[in-house]
């Protein structure tokens, strides 16, 4: 007798967590988007049933006492759906939910910045909605694989749950130079950036100076990086001749990784070399005017 | 005497049921501490406009649904919420139907802040009423409790909601 009613007891719990239900009407509480269903009503005579959200608005005219099915066409959109029936003599409503189905179909993929340079700790940031077919964001944990690829280098991979729909990570940028793909997977889903990935800061600067006659020709060796890419052409180097107490400066952007430049040669003159916040070698002048 | 005090008080009563009428129809709204949301930090100001702007956001909502008026949406929603708003109007008008969604209270909580800044999302616990009518004709009423999910992104002079999603309360993404 105890193991029926507790039995009954778990049956009735379990009706009323699954139906949505008044007097009028019993609906699952819970669909599933683009899935058909069925709406029982209860009672005699003919209404209207009209189910509305903020997404969507249907309206059925129906025989009280028999069920209403409605399509995979009918309910795409995820949210809270009121339903009224109104007829003769019957005014009645209930609440259902319309949830996302739990297959991704659409990342929404915002990879950031599209330019960055290498060794960049936490550099790059990724961004992933997680959306199935009818554009509903999956609010239930998704599994998203991200992936940072540049050629001749280890791919940096990472996988991340998602949390009410979205997924985020941030991601050292590489020590190599060049276009990177940052790829992001969940489920069959792909989505695809390209970020570009340019020489860090000068690391070390070295001139070499040429005397003829009365100007000296200066020429840095190859500009690079710490991580031995090649500084980006056009990157400003500053020449500075110091002689007798004054000064000039020569600015010059470099150019197939080098930058040249002529100064008067003064006998003595100081001539010195910087980029950014890097100092390069120092050369005395010995001949010259 | 006693009359002309009372004469006198009647204007300034008016004014106070008005206000108190005004006060009545604004929602409610509790808000979380948006101190550890993360990974980006919300500044004051964000926390202000994005509480601002996603409660005018329902107030855009209201009145879309309830004048079948779509342009009313563009204010305060962009992308796939207000596609999706913006096809229950037109659902709405066709059936010759109207709903009027009165926010009674909000408790929100931000939950994301994107590491950009390009987007912010929150879940609010939302109460509202939904009266149903069709040509103007009251057909019912309904008192609704849900949990909205919603993303903003930052337009050129507002955040704008871009996802607009009801939950079960007994669901969540954790």
């Amino acid at each position: 007798m105890r193991g029926l009613r507790t039995l009954l007891l778990v049956v009735l719990s379990a009706s009323s967590l699954s139906v949505a239900q008044s007097s009028s009407l019993r609906i699952p509480a819970h669909v599933e988007a683009g899935t058909p269903f069925e709406i029982q009503t209860q009672g005699s005579g003919a209404a209207v049933l009209y189910i509305i959200g903020p997404s969507d608005a249907l309206r059925r005219n129906v025989q009280l006492g028999e069920s209403v099915a409605f399509g995979s066409d009918d309910l795409h959109n995820a949210g809270h759906y009121s339903a009224f029936i109104v007829g003769g003599s019957i005014s009645d409503s209930a609440q259902f939910d319309v949830l996302p189905s739990h297959q991704p179909a659409t990342l929404s993929f915002l990879a950031k910045p599209s330019r960055l340079p290498v060794d960049l700790s936490g550099g790059i940031s990724g961004v992933v909605y997680i959306f199935d077919v009818f554009k509903n964001l999956i609010i239930q944990p998704q599994e998203v694989s991200f992936r940072l690829s540049v050629s001749d280098a280890a791919p940096q991979s990472r996988t991340v749950t998602s949390h009410e729909g979205v997924a985020w990570l941030k991601m050292n940028s590489a020590s190599r130079a060049g276009v990177a793909n940052f790829q992001a997977t969940a489920g069959n889903v792909e989505e695809r950036r390209i970020i570009q990935q340019v020489a860090g800061n000068p690391c070390r600067l070295r001139m070499n100076a040429r005397e003829s006659g009365d100007r000296v020709a200066l020429e840095t060796d190859p500009v690079r990086d710490c991580s031995g890419n090649a500084v980006p052409d056009g990157t400003i180097v500053t020449f500075t001749e110091t002689y007798a107490g004054n000064q000039s400066t020569v600015d010059v952007p470099l150019k197939r990784g080098v930058a040249k430049t002529e100064l008067p040669a003064h006998k003595g003159a100081l001539i010195s070399v910087a980029t950014g916040v890097v100092l390069g070698n120092e050369i005395r002048l010995s001949g010259g005017q | 005497m006693a009359t002309r005090i009372l004469k006198s008080l009647v204007p300034a009563f008016l004014v106070f049921a008005a206000l108190l009428a005004l006060g009545a129809d604004k929602p409610s709204v509790r808000i979380g501490s948006m101190d550890s949301v993360g990974p980006r930090t919300v500044e004051k100001q964000t926390q202000t406009s994005i509480v601002r702007d996603y409660l005018q956001a329902w107030q855009s909502l209201s009145r879309a649904l309830a004048q079948n008026h779509a342009a009313a949406l563009d204010d305060s929603f962009t992308g796939i919420a207000r596609d999706k708003l913006a096809d229950a109007v037109r659902d709405q008008a066709n059936l010759g139907i109207q709903t009027h969604y009165r926010d009674r209270t909000h408790n929100l909580q931000v939950i994301f802040y994107s590491p950009e800044g390009l987007s912010i999302q929150l879940l609010d616990n939302v109460e509202y009423d939904i009266e149903l009518r069709e040509k103007g004709k009251l057909l019912g009423t309904q008192h609704a409790s849900s949990r909205y999910m919603a993303v903003l992104t930052p337009t050129e002079s507002k955040w704008k909601v871009r996802i607009f999603e009801a939950q079960p309360l007994d669901v969540s993404g954790h």
